[in-house]
This record gives C-alpha cells, sequence and structure tokens, in this order.
C-alpha cells in the first residue's frame, strides 16, 4: 500500500507530501506519523505541503489532527509552504487551522521547531511598551 | 420570401455610392478613419449582408446565415470603440444604407406598390436589428476596455515594498473596493512567498474609509498570510476609522495594529531580531552637503 | 446558454474523489482560470464530491464547459442517491454538520464559486450544481 515516507532528522520528523492525497492516503499519513512519534520519541514533526496544490477540509483537518495528536504526544507541528492560491481557498472556505502552527518553508520551520518547544503561543506578541 | 437579397445584389453600385455619400456628409470623423478605409467596410459590409440575406431569413439575425454578418459587425463595433467612435456614429454607419436600400427598393419595384412596401419594410427592420446588434457589440467592446484598464490601474496602484529584508509593506491608496482588496490579497501573498518575507506591514494611512467589507477583506489577507507563515501588521489606523471599526463591531482582537508605519516597522525589526543602532559616526557624507 | 463537452465521472470510492478533483483541474487549465480561480473551483468539486460520497452513498458528477455570450465557464452538477436534505437552510450554515465533520462544505463551496444551486428532498437525493465563470 503506498504511504507517504517519514524522514528522521535527529528528534525532527520531516514528512513531505507531494501527491494529491487522497483520504485513505490521509488517514494513513496520520496513523504513521502518530506511531513513529511514539516510537522514536521525537520532539517535533515539520510537514511539507509546499507542492500540495490542493487542501480541502478533509485535508485540512488532518493537518488539524495530526498537530493535535502529535501535541499528546509532547511534539510540536509546524506546516510549512502553503501556496498563496491555498490558503486564500482555505480562508475562504472558513478553515483557519487553529493549533496548527505555520512557517513560510522547511527552514524557517525547523527555526520555529527548534526555539518553541513546549510553547503554545500562537502569532505575534503585541510589544506595546511605549511605542 | 424577401427578395432584399437580389436587390441589393442588382443594385449594388449605385447604393454603395448612395452609402458613401451619406457617410461622407454626415458626422465625418475624418480624424479617426480615412475615406478610403470607410469605403472598404461599408463595401465588404455590403457583400456579407448580401450574401446572407440569400438565405431569404432577414426578420431573424441571430442565426447561422447571418454569423459571418455579425462577426463583421463585431469587428467594426470593437475598432471604432478603440478608435474613440461614440455609439451613435458607429450604429449610423448601419443606418445610413437605409435610404439608399429604400431607393434601389423602389427603383427595382417601381410598378408594384406592395412589393415596395413589403420590401421597405423587411429592409428596415433588417438594418434596425443589425445596427441594435452593432451598438451591442460596441458596448460590449467598451466594457472590456475599461475593465483591462481598471485591471492595469489595479496592478499599478498597490505596489509591494520590500522594507527590509523579510519585511513587506503594503502601502494601500485610495477608496478599497471587492475586486480591488482580491488583487492586493493575492499579490501580497505572492510577494511573501517570494521575499521569504515572515512580516507584512499593511499601511492604510491613504484609505479614507473602510467600511465592514473591507474590513472582512483585510482579516482575510491576513488570516491568509498567516496560514502561510507570516504575521501581518496593520499601520496607518485613523482616529475617524478607529470610531468606525469599534462602531461597525468589527472584530480585529487577533490583528495588531499601529497607528504609525514607523511603529509598525520597529515591531518588525524587532521580530525578525533586529535592532536599529546608533553608530559614534556618521558612515559617510551625504552626496551634495559640502563642507 | 450553449454548452459544450459534457463528462459523467461516477462517485462511488475515495478515490473517485481525486478524480474528480483532477478532471476539474484539467478542465479549469484549460479555460485559463487563474491559479487562485482553479484551486477554488478544485476545492469545492472536492467538498462535494466527498459530500456525495459520505453523506450520500454515493453518486456521480457531471463536468462540462458552459458558455453564456461570450462568457466561458465551468459547471459541476454533483447527484447523489442518499436521504436527501430536510432543512436545506441548517445545511447551508457553516459549521453544521450531521458527519462530524467540520459542517463546511456546503457553505464553504458556495463560497468558492460564482453560481451554486442546490435541490434536494428527504428520501430523493441531493443535487448540487457549482458554476465559476472565467
Amino acid at each position: 500500500m503506498e504511504r507517504i515516507p517519514i524522514l528522521r532528522m535527529g528528534n525532527y520528523l520531516l514528512v513531505t507530501i507531494q501527491v494529491d492525497m487522497h483520504d485513505r492516503l490521509a488517514m494513513t499519513l496520520q496513523d504513521d506519523l502518530t506511531q513513529q512519534i511514539s516510537k522514536t520519541g521525537a520532539i517535533g514533526v515539520l510537514i511539507d505541503i509546499s507542492s500540495l496544490e490542493i487542501v480541502d477540509s478533509f485535508i485540512g483537518r488532518t493537518l488539524a489532527n495530526i498537530a493535535a495528536m502529535a501535541r499528546v504526544l509532547d511534539a510540536e507541528t509546524v506546516v510549512v509552504g502553503m501556496q498563496p492560491a491555498v490558503a486564500i481557498t482555505l480562508v475562504e472556505l472558513g478553515m483557519s487551522l487553529p493549533g496548527v502552527r505555520t512557517a513560510l518553508n522547511v527552514e524557517s520551520g525547523m527555526e520555529l521547531l527548534q526555539t518553541s518547544r513546549g510553547s503554545f503561543a500562537r502569532g505575534m506578541q503585541d510589544d506595546s511598551s511605549g511605542n | 420570401m424577401s427578395k432584399i437579397a437580389e436587390v441589393l445584389q442588382k443594385h449594388q453600385g449605385p447604393l454603395l455610392d448612395e452609402w458613401m455619400k451619406r457617410l461622407l456628409e454626415g458626422s465625418r470623423r475624418t480624424d479617426l478613419i480615412s475615406d478610403k478605409e470607410l469605403k472598404a467596410q461599408a463595401t465588404e459590409l455590403l457583400g456579407s449582408i448580401t450574401t446572407s440575406a440569400r438565405s431569404g431569413k432577414v426578420s431573424e439575425v441571430n442565426g447561422p446565415e447571418w454569423s459571418a454578418t455579425r462577426e463583421m459587425l463585431h469587428e467594426i463595433a470593437a475598432s471604432r470603440a478603440k478608435q474613440g467612435f461614440t455609439s451613435s456614429e458607429t450604429a449610423t454607419f448601419v443606418l445610413s444604407m437605409k435610404q439608399p436600400t429604400f431607393s434601389a427598393v423602389r427603383s427595382e419595384f417601381a410598378k408594384d406598390t406592395d412589393a415596395q412596401y413589403q420590401e421597405i419594410w423587411a429592409a428596415t427592420t433588417l438594418l434596425d436589428k443589425l445596427a441594435l446588434l452593432t451598438t451591442d457589440e460596441f458596448l460590449a467592446a467598451k466594457e472590456q476596455m475599461i475593465s483591462r484598464q481598471q485591471e492595469e490601474l489595479l496592478e499599478l496602484s498597490t505596489p509591494v515594498v520590500k522594507l527590509w529584508d523579510g519585511i513587506l509593506a503594503l502601502p494601500m491608496i485610495g477608496t478599497l473596493d471587492s475586486a480591488r482588496t482580491q488583487v492586493v490579497m493575492e499579490s501580497l501573498l505572492q510577494a511573501i512567498v517570494e521575499t521569504n518575507s515572515k512580516v507584512a506591514i499593511i499601511d492604510i494611512t491613504g484609505v479614507p474609509t473602510v467600511d465592514t467589507l473591507v474590513a472582512q477583506h483585510l482579516i482575510k489577507t491576513i488570516t491568509a498570510a498567516r496560514l502561510m507563515g507570516a504575521d501581518c501588521i496593520i499601520s496607518g489606523v485613523r482616529p475617524q476609522i478607529a470610531q468606525t471599526i469599534v462602531h461597525l463591531g468589527i472584530n480585529l482582537t487577533d490583528v495588531i495594529t499601529k497607528a504609525k508605519l514607523s511603529d509598525a516597522f520597529a515591531l518588525a525589526l524587532a521580530k525578525s531580531g533586529r535592532a536599529v543602532v546608533k553608530v559614534s559616526e556618521p558612515a559617510a557624507r551625504m552626496p551634495g552637503r559640502e563642507a | 446558454m450553449t454548452q459544450a463537452a459534457t463528462e459523467t465521472l461516477p462517485i462511488t470510492s475515495a478515490s473517485d474523489i481525486v478524480a474528480v478533483r483532477q478532471k476539474t483541474r484539467e478542465l479549469a487549465i484549460q479555460l485559463k482560470f487563474t491559479l487562485v480561480d482553479q484551486t477554488k473551483m478544485v476545492t469545492a468539486a472536492s467538498e462535494l464530491a466527498r459530500n456525495a460520497l459520505e453523506h450520500g452513498k454515493g453518486g456521480s458528477c457531471q463536468i462540462e464547459v458552459v458558455k453564456n455570450g461570450v462568457r466561458e465557464g465551468l459547471r459541476l452538477m454533483f447527484q447523489d442517491h442518499g436521504p436527501g436534505i430536510a432543512d436545506l437552510d441548517l445545511a447551508m450554515r457553516d459549521g453544521y454538520t450531521t458527519g462530524g465533520g467540520l459542517g463546511l462544505g456546503l457553505s464553504g463551496s458556495k463560497r468558492l464559486v460564482n453560481d451554486f444551486e442546490i435541490h434536494s428532498m428527504p428520501g430523493q437525493g441531493t443535487t448540487v450544481t457549482i458554476t465559476r465563470w472565467k
């Protein structure tokens, strides 16, 4: 059965989604990732969706689920590389993927994972000290 | 069955001459089209109408028999629109064919007043329909021109500026409408990807009013940017706009806003781990300042 | 209105949803839709195809290029043989779901397209037609 490969980089897991994922493949990914996080004790998961041209509500939900399950296993998830057209469509669809951290690319994604271990803060904090 | 086609065929020469005479006498836009070109168009159109009319169907111009003529009128109308003619000048081109056609009909059916009436009626309804068609094509062409110009204007008026590595600014000027905000959203998001910018500052100093729809669009843009991994700051919020936003009950609690662009920039720098530091000696003299 | 090519795709399994997405993408590209418009249409197709499969117990999708005067567009008609929707207004509301999903399929798809029509009667299945114009 086809599966999306999960790469291990030290304490992190890296997944690159390059195919038009059908529902079963998405569910398999969800299962595989949670298994792998548990098995390897990974502290972070990076999901690269820069080649994904379609993210519908099912895939969006899958990504949110993965992030939630990873968090229960004490791992952070960052989704990187969302294409503009996909972002615009998701917003129009009404999905904002709460609980899913995002970054522009793999590099910034890794930075985020490494600096925010255990932090649940989303977005930017307003620095309102006398500005 | 209408005999218009025969009439047009038989009296082609004099009809064309009289038509040209009327065209040249009327509101003649020699600045926009030459006599030679006008005559060529008229000849071609007359030929096409004659051919189409041979089918006998002269009361309905939307069928396949008239497609060649429709195509020709589409071309004529489109070029007139581009050249700057008015819609009535364009319609007159077709309508001025009436008088010459009636003359041709009258001379053809000199002894038969019934036939004259029939054919003149057929001719006038036909030319009316063709003229109306031409006007529609003219309007469609004009609309296309306008929307293309709007697009160009849109692109010009929403430049995305790179303030620093990883920091973009989008100065918005003028009223924001649905179409414009869409274009803005798309170009900003594209720029974010291309320049790898984590922060985008949307400055609305130059925007006179913000209504619910515009605010919704801005919020959508910000949400989309966040999904991609970038954050947005709205700057240049004037007191009136702040009031409007509160009055309309627009929820901006998830959005960082700053009154001044400079504050937004300072915040963006801080967020990207940068600071502006004063050095003891100015680096170089500005050109033009002599000691 | 004149119509050009029409194709009907079955929706009986999860891989059919992918097929619908791909066909929609193919035609959207052919019609030279912008990337954003393509993405919106394909995503809407995906949502509705999944709806037909999961709530509608399977069905089909008829996809065709349509013309309205000088405008060209892409139209998809999803038909399922399911139980039908009793309260359409409720179903069209953001967040309403009977299947444990996010409830955004119908209301979300509507926002992604230009024309949206839905007909449904309890016991008679549901038909959703969406159109996107160039």
